[in-house]
Formats: C-alpha cells, structure tokens, sequence
C-alpha cells in the first residue's frame, strides 16, 4: 500500500474512476472549478455538460435506472447545489442510487454568507439518504467510497458530498476503495428463514392469491425480475405492477393484470381488493396504489417483502413482513415452495382465474376512437405497435396524463426500460431521464413520451442531445392543457378550468429546429403512423408534436378517497365521476 | 390531542458523535411530524466517538414502530433502543430552579427543597438556586411548590434514562 500524494480535486476523479464511474453529468462553477480542472486532464471520465442542474441529476437517474449502476453529478455550490434539490428528492422517493458531488466555498467563508454559498447538507438532509460535508483532504476519497457504497447497497437513494474549495485544492493521502465494513450502516439482505417459510406455507394455502410487486424487485437488479418471474409461473398466481415496477415481470405474460392503482386497470384493482393472500415484494403501499385505506384489499392475508424496515407497517398493516433483498428472498421462497411440494389449490386458482377473466372482459383501457381527432390512446398503440419486438427500447416520461397512458399502453417485458418519476411526480425529469438513458445506451432507442407543460421544464436539455448527438425521441402528446390537471378541474371543481390552458405554446416543429433536431407533426390520426416512422427513422433527436384530442381523459381511475372497488371505467360505463367525500377532496 | 392508544416511549439512540447527527434526528422527527417531549444527548465514548440521545415521545404502536425504523435507517445510527419495551428501565432529569424571596417564603422554599432532596447550589441575600434530580414527575411537582414562593427560573436537561440489569444497549 503506497500512500498517493494527490490534490483533493484528483482524488475526486481518481476515486470516481475507482468506484467504475465512466460518465459525469454536471455543470461547472467558481467552487468546482479545480475539479472541471482535473477533469480536463483525464481521460478516462466522460463529462456530459447539461443546461441546467436540474438536467443532471434527472440525466443521472435515467443513467442509474436505465443501468442499474449510480448515476454521478457534479455541480457547483449555491444555486448549483439547489438546483439538484428536485432531483434529489425524486431519487430519494423512487429509490434511485446517485452520488452528488457539489462544490462549497472554501472552509473558513462557510457560515459566512460568502458568494454562491447555500447550506448545502442542511438543505439536503431530508432529500437524501445521506450526506456528508467534507472538512479535509485526506477524507476526499474515502468519503466518496462510502457515498457510493451507502447510494447503492440497501434501498438505493441519493447521496451528496460536498467539497469545499479548498478542500480540493489542497493534497492529500488517496485511499483506494477498500471493503471495509461500515461501523453502524448494515442493510440486511437475506430474509429470515422461519418468516419466508411461513409466508410459502400461506401461499400455498390461499385460494385467491396475488403478486402485487413494486420497484424493488427493478432495484434488486434482473435476477430478482427473473426469479419472480419463475415463481410467479411455479404457483400460478397472478402478479400485478406498480407503475415503478413496470418491466419487473413480462407484461406480454397471460398472468399479468396490467398496472395497478388509481389508474391501474379494472382487473389489477378488482384482484387487490377481493385477494385472500397478497405477496408485496418490493412495493410500499403508497395511497396511489391503496386508495382508501380503510377499504384496502380488506380480506387478504399481506406478506410483504422489503429490503427497508420502515416500509413495512407504515400504511398498511401486514401479517408476514419480511426484511430483506427481493432476489435473496424470492430464491429461498422458491427453494421452500419446491422442497414442500407446495402446489396452489387447482380448484381454488381455477376459479379465481375465472373471476378474473371475467374483470378482464371489462376491457377497462378500451376508449371511443374517432376519425378526426387523435387519441393520445391511439397515438400511444400505434407507437407501441412499432416498439413490439424490440429489446433495445428505453421509454422515459414526464408526468401526467400522458404518464399514465405510457404506464397503460406501452408494455414492457425487462426491467429498467421504463424510466419515470412516480414517487415525487416531477414534471420536466423526462426528457433529462431519456438523455440519461441514451448517453449509457448509445445504440439504443431512447423516447421520452411527453405532454406539452412538462416538456417545457427542461426543454434547455434539446440543446445537450444536440451537442453529444443523442438521438432521443421526444413524443409529445399535446392536448394543449395540463391535462391531468384539467381532468381534476372537470371531475372535482365544476369545470372550472383555472389556469390549466396552456397558453401561447411554442411552434415545437420550429423549436425543434432551432434546438438542431427534427420537428415533426401529426394532427389527424391517419398521420400518426408515418410520424412515428419518420420519428424512428431518422438518426437524430426528434420532438415529434402529436396534436391530441383536448378533452380525452385517463380512465380506469379511483377517486383520491375511494376504494378499489370504486373504480371509475369512464364517462358512459358508470356514470360520470361523482363527486368524492370531503376527505377524498383534501388529498391530492 | 392524544388518541386512545398513544402511548409515551423512551428510546435510546446511539449514534457517531459527527457534526448534523442532532439535526438528522431532529429532522426526521418534525419532517415526518413525531412529537418529541424531551431530546437530551451528549457524548458518552470519547474513544469510539459515540454520542447517546434520549429521546421521549408519543405515539401508536405503529407510530412508535416507524419511528424506531426510520431512526435505524439513519447512517449514523448504530443502536435504537426502546427502554419502554425492552424491560424495566430508570429515567432521572436534573434541573436548576432559582427562587427570588424573602422572609417567610424564603424560609418555606428551604424546607421543601430539603424534602425533595435538592440542593442549594447558589445563594444570595434575596435568591437561591436549587438543583434537583428525579423523575419528571417529581422535578414537576417541586416546580409547582416553588411557583408561589418566588420561581423566577428554570432549567431542566430532558430526560436520561438506562436499562435496568447488566446489560448494555
């Protein structure tokens, strides 16, 4: 072990080259000037210079997503720490493992209102999973080693270091990365045997089972996706997705129910509130899968699986919890089921299969089609039609009704292809998210499925795909409203469409120009087919502008406050959405 | 308000004696809205740089469940310990308490600081300054009695508390 004498700004790259970083979002400034110094004299890092922090660290989730390896940002102090606050705390609620590293004013100006100083690990401790100031520079490479070791073991999340100038300007002693182990930080990985055992024997015992499977299993990486898959066709039962974990099990399968939720399908709902035994793996029971609580699945035994402790318990209580990593678990699961001979009650599942069928004749997605006026549906099927087949496809969002029609229409079979913001519901992370994925998968078709408002919050980002030529396709389903929240207005607030009309939008053909990629335009149905090919044919960024019908709304969907079995199918099949109850009308 | 089964809790904390750890403690409990009645900490392992908080709160049994969960999933943290359920415990508070009079009531918070076991820590012609330690219920009721003989001003550490037994945490 030969101490390397290095200056703090080397070490910030040595040890980002250690940890197997190849590509660094981010966006210099006065505090980071020594380490963009260092960064030019390299070569193993990729920098990728977006247009605006919150670009970067939306860049870094659709990498980290996209890879299942942590995204990396590298912003200044000040308005460049706080610009990655959104971002930070989108990655700490979906999960996501990201190492920001922001710069600081040098040590003895913090506390000082210096130039472009923000209190940045104050700010930042609730955002994050954690995070560390760090005051000298011998501490430079081993505080970024446990940062990236606390981002990715347990349930991945955010973490920020920040470097004080001169703290990276002085030397220091590198160290390498050593697996050390953490003196109070263990995330615990393998599940308790007599637990899982407990919950294979309920399993084994229930007559209507479900698999209601979350992001956890997309975060465990694809073995888990794999093994749930191969018990999920062990037992028979069917397996319904929240919208992070689309892509966890293979959306083309006959026992998949499609998503679940307040716009989750018919089926998937129904299935939730009439199950006996439920196996959460990796979800969290958030209230937009839930609805009601004290409705939710209300004759069903809960198993849930989570590699945090805190989620088990928090909203929902559950009979047999299991801490522990999704792959880990499933495996013993399987192991027991197989060593216990374990088979479902044929007779039981038969019916309940039968049930199901019957929710499924619904058809709970089908909408009126029409001959003049594109339905964002429509566009969205004829856009799958072309992605069918296609294993090198990586879809990212924005959020909104589009959102929820991508989570509906676009189905995936692999995990870490869809890439959305479902926890913090940020508007502008798609586009970013997109450049993100791209940038990690150069050959890939990367698309950003986009409505017009959210398209606007990180549009700058047009001008980074066209500087590293990345070919994202932006598919912007424009219906001229923020329309999710027009839908609300229409449902809840009497038509009353307050500020929800998009105004004075830009010409996105032109814009598009002006960005240097190819606007395209569809404005009747049968134009969608040769915009979409178009789209994908040419080998440049694309903002592909499908002008959609105004007042489509997102059907199925279960009033904030109401209970799965209160499932709105649309405007003829029950009614139109009645009103909700007061208590529903506060949540949002 | 307090609902039927809330219940108050003292859970010890162990955690790195590291500049923020207070603040992620204390964050975690307004961010997610847990009521702390009483947060004590100091350092309490110079060596392995270990600091202990007491911390005492309200809550239902699933309130007190997430609180201990997300206190484990703290970096920092290295032990949680709920002295309410993990067997017998003891809690003492400490508090200074100075009382302004003269004559009669001087004369009357003398003899009940003796029966409370407090100590005169100050003194001048016209104040004294009590120390007292014991549980919060008793520091309470001494306050209470000072009240009307001259309590001019309080100062109380919060709640430390330890299992009863061999055992460490």
């Amino acid at each position: 072990m030969t101490a390397q004498r290095l200056t703090g700004a080397e070490m910030v790259i040595k040890a980002l080259v250690d940890q197997g970083v190849d590509v660094v979002f981010g966006y210099p400034g006065g505090a980071v000037l020594p380490i963009y110094d260092a960064l030019f004299q390299q070569k193993e890092l990729r920098h990728i210079l977006v247009r605006h922090e919150q670009g970067a660290i939306h860049a870094a989730e659709g990498y980290a997503r996209s890879t299942g390896k942590v995204g990396v940002v590298l912003v200044t102090s000040g308005p460049g720490a706080t610009n990655c606050v959104t971002g930070l705390v989108d990655a700490l609620m979906d999960s996501t493992p990201i190492v920001c590293l922001t710069g600081q004013v040098p040590t003895h100006l913090i506390g000082n209102d210096a130039f472009q100083e923000a209190d940045t690990v104050g700010i930042t401790r609730p955002c994050t999973k954690h995070n560390y100031l760090v005051k000298t520079t011998d501490d430079v490479a081993r505080t970024i080693h446990e940062a990236f070791h606390v981002a990715r073991s347990g349930r991945p999340g955010p973490v920020v270091v920040d470097l004080p100038k001169n703290v990276v300007v002085a030397e220091g002693t590198y160290q390498a990365p050593v697996a050390v182990r953490h003196k109070s930080y263990h995330p615990q990985v393998k599940g308790e045997t007599s637990r899982i055992e407990q919950a294979v024997d309920l399993m084994a015992a229930a007559k209507r089972p479900l698999f209601y499977v979350g992001g956890g299993v997309v975060n465990s990486g694809p073995a888990a996706s794999q093994l749930l898959t191969s018990f999920a066709r062990l037992t028979g039962f069917p397996v319904t997705l929240t919208l992070m974990g689309l892509g966890a099990y293979p959306a083309s399968d006959k026992q998949f129910l499609g998503m679940l939720g307040m716009h989750g399908t018919f089926e998937a709902n129904m299935a939730m509130h009439g199950c006996d035994v439920m196996v959460c793996v990796g979800a969290r029971f958030d209230d937009r899968v839930t609805g009601r609580l004290d409705a939710f699945s209300p004759g069903s035994k809960k198993i849930h699986i989570d590699i945090d402790p805190s989620s088990i318990n928090k909203n929902v209580h559950v009979d047999i919890p299991i801490i522990g990593d999704a792959a880990y678990v499933i495996e013993d699961m399987i192991k027991i089921w197989k060593a216990r001979q374990h088979r479902a009650d044929p007779a039981a599942l038969a019916s309940w299969w039968s049930t199901i069928d019957g929710w499924r004749k619904r058809e709970c997605l089908s909408y009126v089609p029409s001959r003049e006026l594109i339905k964002p549906q429509f566009a969205l099927q004829r856009l799958f039609e072309r992605l069918k087949g296609r294993d090198d496809v990586f879809v990212s969002t924005e959020v909104g009704q589009h959102q929820m029609w991508a989570a509906q229409f676009l189905r995936f079979d692999k995990p870490n292809r869809w890439l959305t913001s479902g926890g913090l519901g940020t508007m502008g992370y798609g586009l970013p998210a997109a450049m993100g994925a791209q940038v990690a998968h150069p050959k890939a078709l990367c698309i950003d499925v986009a409505g017009e408002a959210s398209i606007l919050m990180n549009i700058q980002e047009m001008s980074t795909l066209a500087q590293y030529r990345l070919p994202v396709k932006v598919f912007i389903l424009n219906n001229r409203y923020m329309g999710m929240v027009r839908q609300w207005q229409e449902f809840f607030f009497g038509g009353r469409y307050s500020e929800s009309y998009m105004d004075s939008l830009p010409d996105f053909v032109k814009l598009a120009d002006a960005f240097g990629a190819v606007g395209l335009r569809a404005s009747k149905p049968d134009e969608v087919d040769g915009l979409i090919d178009e789209m994908l044919r040419v080998d440049r960024a694309v903002i592909a502008d499908v002008m959609v019908d105004p007042a489509e709304n997102c059907y199925p969907m279960i009033p904030a406050g109401a209970a799965h079995n209160e499932i709105k199918l649309g405007p003829d099949g029950d009614g139109n959405a009645s009103p909700p109850s007061d208590e529903g009308m506060i949540l949002v | 308000m307090t609902l039927a089964n809330e219940g108050r809790h003292t859970i010890a904390v162990l955690v790195d004696n590291e500049p923020g750890v207070l603040a992620r403690v204390i964050g975690l409990f307004s961010g997610r809205g847990y009521n702390i009645d009483s947060l004590t900490v100091a350092e309490v392992d110079a060596e392995r740089m270990l600091s202990r908080i007491t911390v005492v709160t309200r809550g239902t049994p699933m309130i007190i469940e997430q609180i201990k969960a997300q206190l484990r999933r703290l970096v920092p943290v290295h032990r949680v310990s709920d002295l309410t359920v993990e067997g017998p415990h003891v809690e003492r508070e400490l508090a200074l308490i100075k009382v302004a009079a003269s004559g009669d009531k001087r004369v009357e918070s003398l003899r009940i600081a003796d029966i409370f076991r407090a100590r005169v820590v100050d003194s001048t012609t016209s104040s004294f300054v009590f120390e007292v330690t014991g549980t919060s219920e008793k520091l309470g009721a001494f306050i209470n009695l000072m009240r009307p003989l001259g309590l001019v001003d309080v100062s109380r550490t919060g709640v430390v508390a330890i299992s009863r037994g061999p055992k460490a945490i």
